[in-house]
């Protein structure tokens, strides 16, 4: 791949293979996943629940459920070095300072027992040598950057005496503190209200142009992908199957699986009562992936044994768009 | 909004939860979930329900069903009301409407075997012998595509779409003839979600079943039913056929809410209308018209005071005639 020449890229994840140990042996949750984010860029990252989106992110991270999280594979570089590479110690000044991480569901992020100002301050207080009085000023400050109303009296409030869309905001806080290079948002919009929700993806937009970061964004809605993303990376039961500009994806899906994802979704423009287009059958199981490509069972076309039983190569099908090239589930 | 076909019509139905406070627990406000509701559901038809959490949507279907008794109102099933009526006539409305939950996974028994969870209304109501309530699983099961065989197993040992056929063939259990389906696809993910509803319009064709739709994804709600009504804070603020409510909002939390939708095609720049704020809580609404209220409008002051009734804007097109919110 020529891309590993590329220097513009802040995130560079190459061939990250990651699994799981569990009763019925090592699961496979990732496989060779490669993607790469530029300076400035976001990146969404779109798949059905349990193709590996999330553990994607928590590689990144370097939080997956240990011991039973294992990466295999593979290397991570972030600004040119690898982070797999790097002590506990270390990776704990990347994360909340270079790294900023938004998560699903913001009742579970937050920690209930402790006032909102002291959560976002504990950011500033970890990552930057400065003063309490004066962490606790910019938390105030970074309530009100989240469109929080009357921060100063918010700061004393705790996580259940605000609603949904607020905690979000506060979760938005503590992760965009510290200016990080790199937010990753794993659905950070799904648990949320279509009004809510665009009241916060407009807050993020702005905020990642203002402080000028790259965004990693995960979701399963491609409404949200189309209208937050440069790029897209389609995934299935833990490979990358597509990726492209959201423009090029949207225009001209290659994969099967993204033509099926494409088309399900039922639209507001689109002839009422009539009978969607569905992908038959459901997502594998991660314990009986095969090594060929995983989407044949769903693809309602026959694929040969040699098919099933070897990768499809990951390749350039045309400038910046990448296909895994399964003979019957791509297009050439 | 009369018509002689309405297979249900709920008349300014209010459900009104007790607040507790104080040391003697007693009562010293009221949660207004539902205020004042009414709507008509035409035989045949699906009449789909929209709003964000928390508008009472849930509590709406819940009353309708008689799962939570209604502050007051009434529900009408084919002209006869069913509430306030005996407990035999109540045995059979339940069995004539059904409700299809949220979350398969929760709604049912992880301990039953899906022949068990399918048969038990089969049991409450007395059907038939043993072998042929067996035999109507079977048929059950086949209806909504999936293998007979899978009468022995677990719900566990289902996925998410799967679990939500189950749920589907214990409500039709009984031949019901209308079915509230609360968010029956908000936890399934969109391949999936297609195949459920696909399976929801078949089985409205062959049945000829009613719905009464909940859900919060405004695409998928115009997609299956015939008219939509958007709810606010307890109230319907829109009702209209669903072509015409999209293509033309009258209200302006329905526009807000339409122009909230992200559209599948980045090519689409849409004028994106941001209301501020959250949903106020319905213990203690504003004064006046709670939409307003939340935009801060300028002429919310208008609608205090006010009482604010549906009015027939055009042809079966009503909306809440609220000064602060119609042009």
């Amino acid at each position: 791949m020529t891309s590993d020449t590329r220097t513009d890229s802040l995130l560079r994840v190459k061939n990250l293979s990651v699994s799981f140990s569990s009763d019925e042996g090592e699961l496979e949750a990732l496989d060779a996943v490669d993607f790469d984010i530029k300076h400035g860029q976001t990146l969404g990252l779109v798949g059905e629940s349990g193709c590996g989106k999330s553990v994607t992110a928590l590689s990144v991270m370097r939080l997956l459920p240990r011991p039973i999280g294992k990466i295999n594979g593979g290397s991570i570089y972030f600004e040119g070095k690898d982070l797999l590479k790097l002590t506990s110690d270390e990776m704990r000044q990347v994360r909340g300072n270079e790294i900023g991480m938004i998560f699903q569901e913001p009742m579970n992020a937050l920690n209930p027992v402790m006032s909102i100002g002291d959560q976002v301050c504990e950011s500033f207080q970890l990552h930057q040598d400065i003063s309490p009085q004066e962490a606790w000023q910019k938390s105030i400050e970074m309530l009100e950057q989240v469109g929080i109303p009357a921060p100063e009296n918010r700061v004393f409030e705790f996580p259940h005496q605000l609603s949904g869309g607020m905690r979000q905001r506060i979760v938005i806080a503590i992760a965009l503190a510290c200016k990080p290079k790199l937010v990753i948002a794993d659905e950070p919009t799904t648990a949320l209200d279509v009004t809510v929700q665009s009241q916060i993806l407009d807050l993020l937009q702005s905020l990642r142009e203002k402080i000028d970061s790259s965004v990693l964004l995960i979701t399963h809605d491609l409404g949200v992908i189309a209208e937050t993303c440069d790029e897209v990376c389609v995934m299935y039961a833990g490979r990358i199957v597509e990726r492209a500009s959201t423009r090029d994806l949207f225009a001209n899906p290659r994969h099967a699986y993204t033509r099926g994802l494409l088309s399900s979704i039922p639209r507001l423009d689109g002839d009422p009562k009539t009978k969607l287009a569905a992908i038959e059958g459901m997502v594998p199981s991660i314990s009986e992936l095969s090594r060929g490509c995983r989407f044949a069972a769903r693809s309602g076309s026959h694929h040969s044994r040699e098919v099933l039983e070897e990768r499809p190569p990951y390749i350039e099908i045309s400038p910046n768009h990448w296909v895994e090239a399964c003979p019957v589930c791509t297009d050439p | 909004m009369s018509g002689s076909e309405n297979i249900l019509e709920i008349e300014n139905l209010r459900v009104h939860f007790p607040v507790k406070g104080g040391v003697f627990r007693r009562a010293v406000g009221s949660c207004k979930a539902v205020d004042g509701v009414s709507l008509n559901l035409k035989e045949g038809q699906t009449l789909g329900l929209v709003g964000e959490s928390g508008c009472g949507k849930s509590t709406l279907a819940k009353a309708v069903v008689g799962l939570v008794k209604p502050t007051t109102g009434s529900v009408r099933f084919r002209g006869k009301e069913v509430l306030r009526s005996g407990r035999k006539s109540l045995q059979e409305y339940r069995r004539v409407a059904q409700m299809v939950f949220q979350d398969p996974a929760e709604s049912l028994n992880p301990r039953q075997t899906v022949s068990a969870i399918v048969q038990e209304p089969l049991e409450i109501h007395n059907f038939g012998k043993k072998s042929e309530r067996n035999e109507r699983v079977c048929k059950l099961l086949e209806q909504v595509g999936l293998p007979a065989s899978s009468g022995m197993r677990y719900p566990f040992e289902f996925s998410g779409g799967q679990r939500q056929r189950i749920g589907i063939a214990r409500s039709l259990a009984l031949n019901p003839d209308m079915l509230l389906l609360d968010e029956p696809v908000s936890a399934l993910d969109v391949s999936v979600q297609s195949q459920v509803l696909n399976l929801l319009m078949e089985l409205q064709n062959e049945l000829g079943l009613s719905y009464l739709l909940i859900a919060h994804d405004l695409a998928v709600v115009k997609h299956v039913s015939d008219m939509i009504a958007v709810m606010y804070l307890g109230k319907i603020v829109e009702i209209a056929p669903a072509q015409e409510l999209y293509s033309n909002p009258l209200h302006d939390y329905t526009k807000a809410l339409i122009s909230a939708i992200p559209v599948p095609d980045p090519s689409h720049s849409r004028k994106k209308i941001i209301i501020p704020g959250d949903v106020p809580s319905p213990i203690n609404p504003p004064p006046g018209c709670a939409f307003g209220h939340r935009v801060s409008s300028a002429r919310y002051p208008e609608s205090i005071g006010k009482t604010l009734r549906m009015e027939e804007i055009e042809a079966s097109h009503w909306v809440l005639s609220c000064p602060c919110c119609i042009n």
